[in-house]
C-alpha cells in the first residue's frame, strides 16, 4: 500500500505536471529551432511572440464568454485559438517585412539577427503590456478535472490522491496533435521539404529553384502557430502574466538546445528533459521519500534539492554543462 | 554551418542579390549573337570579369561545349577554372563578353533562370542536402518541374544503381564518392541540355574517381553536353573531346583532349612530362 501511494504522490506531483510542461516547452522549442534551421538565427522574441499570440487568444476568449459562447466541457480558449495564431501570424509576417527582411537582404550575420531579435524582443514586450496589462490574467473555463484527487481517493481507497486537470490533458492532446501535423508537413509535403531543403543548403536550395521568400513565409506562419498554442496551453494549465512568458525564454532556449538546435525531434525531446529536471529538483521529496523508506531512513526535512524560486537555475545549468560537453546537443542539431 | 559568425552563403553575385547585375545589362549589346542552332551549343566567349566589385579573375576567357561532347576546363590552382565555369552559369559579373546557349544570349539570365532554360550545375562543395535522404534530395533537384518525375528518378537509379539502394538513406550519411552520385543525380532530374560539373572527383578516392569518370562518360553518351572542372588533368584530358587549360584566367591552349596530351608545352607544365 505504501509503495502504491508513493507512485501515486509521484505521479501526482512530479510525473502529470512535468509531462504537461515539457509539452508546453516542446512547442515552444519547435518554434525557437525551426527559426534557428530556416532563418539562422536565435529568436530572442520567442518568449513575447507567445505572450502575443496568447494575448489574442484571451481577448477573442473573453469576447466569446460575453457572447455566452462556450465550448461545452473544453476551454473557450481552444475556440479562439485559430483567431490568436491569425493575430501572431500577422504580427511576425508584418515585423518580418518591416525589419528582418531588410537584414535578410543584407545577408546579415546571425549575430545581428540575434541582436535585432532582442530589439524586437523589447517592442513585443511593450505591446503585449500595453494591450492587456502587466497583471496575471485566468481564462481557463469548462470542466476543470477529469480525475479529481478526492474521486481518487475515494474510489481506491488509497490515502495519497491523484488529480487530473483537463488543462493538463487538453495540452498533452493538443501538443501531440500540433507535433503530428508539423512533423507530416515537413517531411510529406513539397513546401515542407523545400523548407528542409533550405534549412540543408541554402545556396543549393537557390539553384534548385526554391522561393527563398516562400520559405520565410511559411515557416513565420508555422511559428506563429506554434507560438501561440504553445502559450496558451501554458496560460490554460497554470496562468497568463506577460513576464512569465518572456522568463520562458530561457528554458525554452535550454530545451531547444539540449535537443540541438536545428532538429524538430531534439527540441521535444529537450522540452521534456528540460521539464523533468525543473520539476524532479524543485520537488519536495519528502513524502515519496516517507512511503518507501523505513521510518529510521525518513528524511526530516523537505528533501528538496532546490527552491521552486531558483527553477530557472535548473535550464541553465543543463544548458551550460550541454554546451560544454555536446554543443551539438542530443540529436545533432548545429553547433550551437 | 558550424562557425556562427560565417556569412550566410556564398558571396557569388546574384543566386539571391539580382541587384549586383545591374552593370551587365548593356554588355553584350553590340556583339554579334550567333543565330540558334548554329555553333556549340554552350559557349562564353571573351568572358573577363571578377566578383562583386574585385580585380579581374577572368581575362577575355572563351569556353565551350557542343552537342554530345565532353569539354573539360584544367590549369593550375588559381587558374579560375571553377571562376570561369560560375560565369558561364551566371554566378559572376562579367564585364565584357557573352555566353550563349542554344544559340541564343542567355548573358543578363540569373543562375536559377539557367537552370530553367536546361543547365544542370553540380558545384564543387555543398552540392548535396545532407540530412535529406537521397531520394529526397532527387525530388528537391527537381523543384522546378510540375510534371512527373518518376521516370527521371528512375533513370537516375539505372546511372548511379547504388543510390536506389540507399534511397532511404540521409545523403549526408554516405561515403564521398556516393555523395557525389547525389549531387550529379540531383543536377539530372531537371532533365537538364547541358551538365556542368565543378570538380566532381574532388576528395574522392582513385578507384572511386575512374568509377565516377565512367559514369559521366556514360552520361556524356546519352547525347548531354557535359562540361566540367578537373584537377586531375590527364585523366580528365583523356575522356575530354574538347580541352581548355587556362593560366591566370587566359585560355593557354586549347584543343582536342589527345591533342592537349600529346602537346609538350601542355605536358611540360601541367602533367608532370
Amino acid at each position: 500500500m505504501d509503495f502504491l501511494n508513493a507512485i501515486v504522490a509521484l505521479a501526482n506531483f512530479v510525473l502529470i505536471p512535468a509531462t504537461a510542461y515539457g509539452a508546453q516547452l516542446a512547442l515552444g522549442a519547435l518554434g525557437v529551432t525551426l527559426i534557428y534551421g530556416i532563418l539562422r538565427f536565435s529568436n530572442f522574441a520567442h518568449g513575447d511572440t507567445m505572450a502575443f499570440g496568447t494575448t489574442v487568444t484571451i481577448l477573442f476568449t473573453w469576447w466569446f464568454q460575453s457572447m455566452g459562447v462556450g465550448f461545452g466541457p473544453l476551454p473557450t480558449a481552444l475556440l479562439a485559438l485559430p483567431f490568436g495564431i491569425l493575430g501572431c501570424a500577422l504580427l511576425l509576417l508584418g515585423t518580418d517585412r518591416v525589419v528582418f527582411r531588410f537584414y535578410r537582404a543584407q545577408k546579415a550575420v546571425p549575430v545581428i539577427l540575434v541582436i535585432v531579435s532582442m530589439g524586437v524582443m523589447f517592442v513585443y514586450n511593450g505591446l503585449v503590456r500595453f494591450i492587456i496589462g502587466v497583471d496575471t490574467q485566468r481564462f481557463a473555463d469548462g470542466e476543470r478535472f477529469i480525475i479529481s484527487a478526492r474521486d481518487f481517493k475515494s474510489a481506491t481507497g488509497l490515502d495519497e490522491g491523484l488529480a487530473l486537470k483537463s488543462t493538463q490533458a487538453i495540452t498533452l492532446v493538443v501538443a501531440a496533435i500540433a507535433v503530428a501535423l508539423l512533423f507530416w508537413f515537413l517531411t510529406r509535403t513539397r513546401t515542407g521539404k523545400s523548407m528542409r531543403a533550405f534549412s540543408d543548403n541554402e545556396d543549393l536550395a537557390l539553384l534548385s529553384g526554391i522561393n527563398p521568400e516562400k520559405v520565410v513565409t511559411v515557416t513565420w506562419l508555422i511559428v506563429a502557430a506554434l507560438a501561440t498554442i504553445a502559450g496558451t496551453l501554458y496560460g490554460l494549465d497554470k496562468s497568463f502574466k506577460p513576464f512569465t512568458y518572456f522568463q520562458l525564454l530561457l528554458p525554452i532556449f535550454a530545451a531547444a538546445i539540449v535537443g540541438g538546435l536545428g532538429s524538430p525531434v531534439g527540441a521535444i525531446a529537450g522540452g521534456f528533459v528540460i521539464a523533468y529536471s525543473e520539476v524532479m529538483i524543485t520537488y519536495a521529496w519528502k513524502k515519496v521519500a516517507g512511503y518507501l523508506l523505513p521510518e529510521s531512513l525518513a528524511p526530516d526535512g523537505l528533501a528538496q534539492l532546490l527552491s521552486t524560486d531558483y527553477k530557472f537555475a535548473v535550464s541553465f545549468a543543463i544548458l551550460v554543462v550541454v554546451l560544454l560537453f555536446k554543443p551539438t546537443g542530443l540529436f545533432k542539431g548545429k553547433s550551437a | 554551418m558550424s562557425d556562427a559568425y560565417s556569412g550566410r552563403g556564398n558571396k557569388d553575385a546574384s543566386i539571391a542579390q539580382p541587384g549586383l547585375r545591374s552593370e551587365l545589362a548593356g554588355v553584350a549589346d553590340g556583339a554579334a549573337t550567333p543565330a540558334p542552332g548554329t555553333g556549340p551549343f554552350l559557349s562564353g566567349t571573351g568572358m573577363t570579369g571578377g566578383y562583386g566589385k574585385g580585380p579581374h579573375i577572368l581575362h577575355d576567357c572563351t569556353i565551350a561545349v557542343d552537342r554530345g561532347e565532353i569539354a573539360v576546363i584544367v590549369g593550375p590552382n588559381g587558374a579560375g577554372k571553377s571562376t570561369a565555369m560560375k560565369a558561364i552559369f551566371g554566378m559572376l559579373d562579367l564585364r565584357a563578353g557573352h555566353v550563349t546557349l542554344d544559340g541564343e544570349d542567355i548573358t543578363a539570365l540569373s543562375p536559377q533562370n539557367r537552370v530553367r532554360r536546361g543547365m544542370g550545375f553540380v558545384p564543387q562543395n555543398r552540392n548535396i542536402f545532407p540530412s535529406m535522404t537521397v531520394e529526397e534530395n532527387l525530388e528537391m533537384g527537381a523543384f522546378i518541374r510540375e510534371d512527373d518525375i518518376a521516370a527521371t528518378m528512375e533513370q537516375v537509379f539505372e546511372l548511379f544503381p547504388i543510390l536506389r539502394d540507399k534511397r532511404g538513406q540521409a545523403a549526408g550519411e554516405l561515403s564521398g564518392g556516393q555523395r557525389q552520385q547525389v549531387a550529379v543525380g540531383r543536377a539530372l532530374m531537371t532533365r537538364p541540355k547541358v551538365l556542368m560539373l565543378d570538380e566532381p572527383t574532388a576528395g574522392v578516392s582513385p578507384i572511386v574517381m575512374d568509377e565516377l569518370f565512367d559514369r559521366i562518360i556514360e552520361v556524356a553518351r546519352t547525347g548531354l553536353p557535359v562540361m566540367m572542372v578537373e584537377q586531375n588533368a590527364r585523366q580528365a584530358l583523356e575522356i575530354a573531346d574538347h580541352g581548355y587549360v587556362l593560366v591566370q584566367g587566359r585560355n593557354a591552349h586549347t584543343g582536342t583532349g589527345k591533342e592537349l596530351l600529346a602537346d609538350p608545352d601542355v605536358r611540360q607544365s601541367f602533367l608532370g612530362g
